[in-house]
């Protein structure tokens, strides 16, 4: 049952799974540019169905008219994890606004359900 | 596979907000009752590794990307329930913060990859994990399989929610209202993707965690069900 462990440093012995989970997120935060560095590399676009009105007038000629209507209502404050104008200066400054956007998002899940879970935990 | 404002008539969207408001009440009552209050920084841990694997996208040279949702992975360690919370939570503030997925398409979002993939994923792994002990090399294949399942379920779900659109909702000069594609095209699309790539990243996601845990804290592995404690 007890497989043996890999040798691990010493200094990281003493560090919980939880906490060396939390420190892969935050490594997992910078290196998510390359969700972006590979696509551009590999000559790739986005995902299929999440075309943005101008490609979907590129692909068919015309932009469905319910979809016009509601397509551009919501302007999300870091749209495509970007900030704004640093995806227009090449892909390192748009790296740097897509580490940004994973901190950012994830600050806030983690917020949010951590007010939660206070709020549930305390009218038991 | 977030669905964009748009894409989706309002006689889809609707319901499928109408379905996932209850839905959501009912998990986090059952999350309230399985969970201990220690439990909940896992929980939002497993929503922002929900969240920040999204950020992954893989692309298929020339084509289109995908990426993980880390789902089953959240689904395996915290329950079914637990996971619907966690992915939504992650879904909800991607449409909101990041335009990532649509404010309109939220209730259909959240039933592709935050009801479909923890539910698919969590059942498959249970059933193929079975009995084994904690540390078996048959828990990550479990969870590698469960992952390439519950992905592919849901991509294909999203390509029927695509593509029943020009069904739905036409012009009078007969151009579709919202998403263009028919079944025939959005199907196969969603599902390709999903199929050569898109899948083995959510089963390579999985199992790696699961042979972490396995390795460092194995008890992680049955908070949930609590099975081999």
């Amino acid at each position: 049952m007890c497989k043996k462990h890999f040798e691990v440093p010493r200094m990281f012995k003493n560090i919980s799974t939880i906490t060396k989970m939390w420190i892969g997120l935050a490594v997992l935060a910078l290196f998510s540019p390359i969700g972006i560095i590979l696509p551009d590399k590999f000559k790739a676009g986005g995902a299929w169905g999440e075309w943005g009105t101008d490609e979907i007038e590129k692909m068919l000629g015309y932009v469905p008219q319910g979809m016009k209507r509601v397509a551009e209502m919501w302007r999300a404050p870091l749209t495509d994890y970007d900030i704004k104008g640093w995806d227009q200066m090449g892909l390192g400054m748009q790296s740097l606004g897509y580490i940004f956007s994973a901190v950012v998002g994830m600050a806030i899940i983690v917020a949010v359900i951590l007010l939660l879970g206070k709020i549930a935990a305390k009218d038991k | 596979m977030h669905i964009p404002d748009g894409y989706l008539s309002p006689q889809t969207y609707v319901p499928f907000y109408a379905a996932v408001i209850p839905y959501l009440a009912i998990a986090a009552s059952k999350v309230r009752k399985t969970i201990r209050s220690r439990d909940v920084p896992l929980l939002a841990m497993g929503a922002a590794f929900s969240f920040v694997i999204m950020m992954f996208n893989v692309p298929i040279p020339g084509g289109t990307s995908g990426h993980a949702v880390g789902g089953v992975i959240v689904a395996i360690l915290l329950g079914p329930w637990a996971a619907s919370i966690a992915v939504s939570i992650a879904l909800i503030i991607q449409a909101l913060m990041f335009g990532d997925g649509g404010i309109t398409a939220i209730g259909a979002n959240i039933f592709n990859m935050a009801v479909v993939i923890p539910f698919v994923g969590y059942y498959t792994y249970k059933f193929i994990a079975g009995a084994s002990e904690i540390t078996s090399s048959r828990r990550w294949v479990a969870g590698a399989i469960a992952g390439y399942l519950a992905i592919n379920v849901a991509a294909v779900l999203a390509g029927i929610e695509f593509g029943i659109q020009p069904l739905i909702a036409k012009a009078a000069d007969g151009h579709p209202l919202y998403a263009p594609y028919s079944l025939a095209v959005a199907v196969p699309a969603m599902a390709m993707g999903h199929l050569a790539l898109f899948g083995f990243v959510e089963a390579l996601v999985t199992a790696l965690v699961i042979r972490y845990l396995q390795k460092a804290e194995s008890q992680l592995l049955s908070i949930y069900g609590g099975e081999n404690v």
